[in-house]
């Protein structure tokens, strides 16, 4: 959405959730707060003009480099990026929305990063959340049945994150 | 209030209330287009509550995106939809393009209008026959693949293969078409053109079909919205919208110059609907019927592209041009485009960041989410009716599981 004013609109409904914004992008995106990002969809779902009436696409993006040497020549610090991708079908406009969070809750490994669901907003996020948190290990709180979808029910660990490994057999199957 | 109870099949099972059950349909049924499970709570004959259990397919092509260049990633695209497979390579190649600013020439626009439009024809006759397999009919889906096989010979003559093309690809499309190939693909046009009457005959009027269709798995416009549904799905439900129209400028404009409408229904018709069989008077905008209407009305409006995509290709004189190369450095930043491939709307999202492997690919699947719908739409109705809804949504499970 490239409309001027949309984004101070959201600011001005919710002061201090829109965190940083990068308006000059190939896809224009805002990064909203965690916390305020259950809040902030149903506005924009309800209130705001135009009606982002559709969710398209959530993607967890793991930033995280495994190799040592590399992750010296990075400029980011590792971090789950969540996009959102809405559409509104009778304006015909998209709008990305980003979220930052740890890649580990309190930065023990093996416990999951939380977030607010969606999914009381758009029905989509329903399979949504449930695969990026088998493939990618977020905890979607208030998720009314958060199970893996892709992966089996007994699988152990996220195979998009970036320090995935895959097991060494499943039910006496050889994996790698 | 009280009609509401009335109008309530699970109610009125409940004079004849037997023990619930559950039965599994699938992961091998033969009406479930792959391998697609459904536990289904069942009271005799009505379904209370379905469940899609998903993953046998999945291979977790993303990760495998992870690894591999963008043109590398092409062939993994062809096993999405592996039915739309031309549709599929140029969602990737123009999401790649849109990250690399890159735009393409007008003989490979056009080629790509032709070879995507074609394809959405072989999609959609799959889609029919097999939607008459799941509901008994066994000879539509003859009908279907024997004109699906001459679509087959015209992709096979073009790149090679018959089902994983690997034809369009980031920066155009790895060969020109060969000569002579046109006037095949006019032949084959002209003779496909009257046999439609036949495929309206044998399904969208016959009196049987009409009866299992129309009044059933009613998916509602808002619902429509709010699960994500999309392509004939989504317009099914009188929703008026098309990517090839409404989408991203990358994308509208490889159809600039084309005239089309959109197969929906506005103001209880459809676009030049004098040509079509009426809609029948049980069928209700949103049931099964109408998203098997949609999908043979964009058959003919595909054909219409098709032909105009041969005039304006045959029009261009220069080279069709290179292709990327296979090991492009990408830039750092993210793309996501969205295109209307046959079975809806597929995204694909890419995060570069500076070496010519993508950090992280994701795919979009339409039918994914036209599928999470499934429990909504099979709620209070027979067990018989589940394959005719699902059916109706003409999943792939290449794309769902990815």
């Amino acid at each position: 959405m490239r409309g001027p004013g949309f984004l101070e609109s959201i600011e001005a409904t919710f002061p201090g959730a829109v965190v940083g914004s990068q308006l000059e992008a190939i896809d224009p995106w805002i990064e909203i707060a965690p916390a305020r990002l259950a809040d902030v969809c149903r506005w924009l779902k309800t209130v705001g003009e135009p009606r982002f009436d559709a969710l398209q696409c959530i993607t967890a993006v793991d930033w995280f480099e495994p190799d040592a040497k590399k992750a010296a020549k990075v400029s980011w610090q590792p971090h789950l990026e969540l996009v959102y991708h809405l559409w509104s079908t009778p304006a015909r406009a998209s709008l990305v929305l980003k979220v930052n969070l740890p890649r580990w809750s309190g930065d023990v490994a093996g416990h999951l990063p939380e977030l607010p669901s969606v999914t009381g907003v758009w029905r989509t996020a329903d399979w949504h959340e449930r695969e990026v948190y088998d493939l990618s290990g977020v905890l979607f709180t208030g998720h009314p049945d958060l199970r893996r979808i892709l992966c089996p029910e007994d699988w152990v660990g996220h195979p998009l994150r970036k320090d995935y490994e895959m097991p060494l057999e499943y039910h006496g199957i050889r994996a790698r | 209030m009280s009609n509401l109870i009335d109008d309530d099949p699970r109610i009125i099972e409940f004079d004849v209330r037997t023990d619930e059950m559950l039965v599994n349909m699938g992961p091998q049924h033969p009406s479930t287009h792959g391998v697609l499970r459904l536990v289904l709570r069942t009271d005799g004959e009505i379904v209370s509550e379905t469940e899609p259990h998903i993953g046998y397919l999945h291979r977790c092509a993303e990760k495998i995106g992870e690894n591999v260049t963008p043109r590398q990633w092409i062939p993994y695209t062809d096993r999405l939809d592996y039915l739309a497979a031309m549709n599929m390579n140029l969602g990737w190649a123009l999401t790649v393009e849109k990250l690399m600013r890159h735009g393409v020439g007008e003989k490979a626009r056009h080629l790509r209008v032709l070879i995507t439009e074609l394809n959405r024809i072989a999609s959609h006759l799959v889609g029919m026959g097999a939607y008459g397999l799941d509901l008994g009919t066994f000879s539509p889906f003859l009908y279907a693949f024997r004109e699906r096989e001459k679509i087959l010979d015209l992709f096979e003559e073009a790149c090679g293969a018959r089902l994983t093309y690997s034809y369009i690809t980031v920066g155009g499309a790895t060969a020109d078409l060969p000569p002579g190939w046109l006037q095949k693909c006019e032949a084959f046009l002209d003779q496909f053109e009257p046999i439609i009457k036949e495929y309206h005959a044998l399904l969208t009027t016959n009196a049987i079909f009409v009866k299992r269709t129309a009044g059933v798995g009613v998916l509602s416009r808002e619902m429509a919205i709010d699960y994500g549904c999309s392509g004939p799905v989504l317009r099914g439900s009188g929703v008026d919208q098309d990517m090839r129209r409404d989408g991203e400028s990358l994308y509208t404009g490889m159809y600039d110059g084309y005239a089309f409408e959109v197969a929906v229904q506005k103001d209880g018709r459809y676009p030049r609907d004098h040509t079509y069989p009426s809609v029948p008077k049980e069928a209700v905008i949103g049931d099964c019927w109408h998203r098997f209407f949609v999908r043979m009305l964009e058959v003919v409006q595909s054909m219409d592209l098709v032909r105009q995509s041969i005039d304006r290709y045959a029009a261009c004189r220069e080279p069709l041009g290179e292709p990327l190369k296979l090991a492009e450095k990408l830039p750092v930043g993210d793309a996501y485009l969205e295109t209307e491939a046959p079975k809806g709307q597929m995204g694909f999202y890419i995060v570069g960041n500076g070496t010519s492997i993508p950090w992280r690919v994701r795919a979009r699947s339409s039918s994914f989410s036209n599928l999470s719908v499934t429990h909504e739409l099979c709620r209070g109705c027979l067990i018989a009716d589940v394959p005719a809804i699902v059916g109706s949504l003409d999943i792939v499970m290449g794309e769902i599981d990815r």
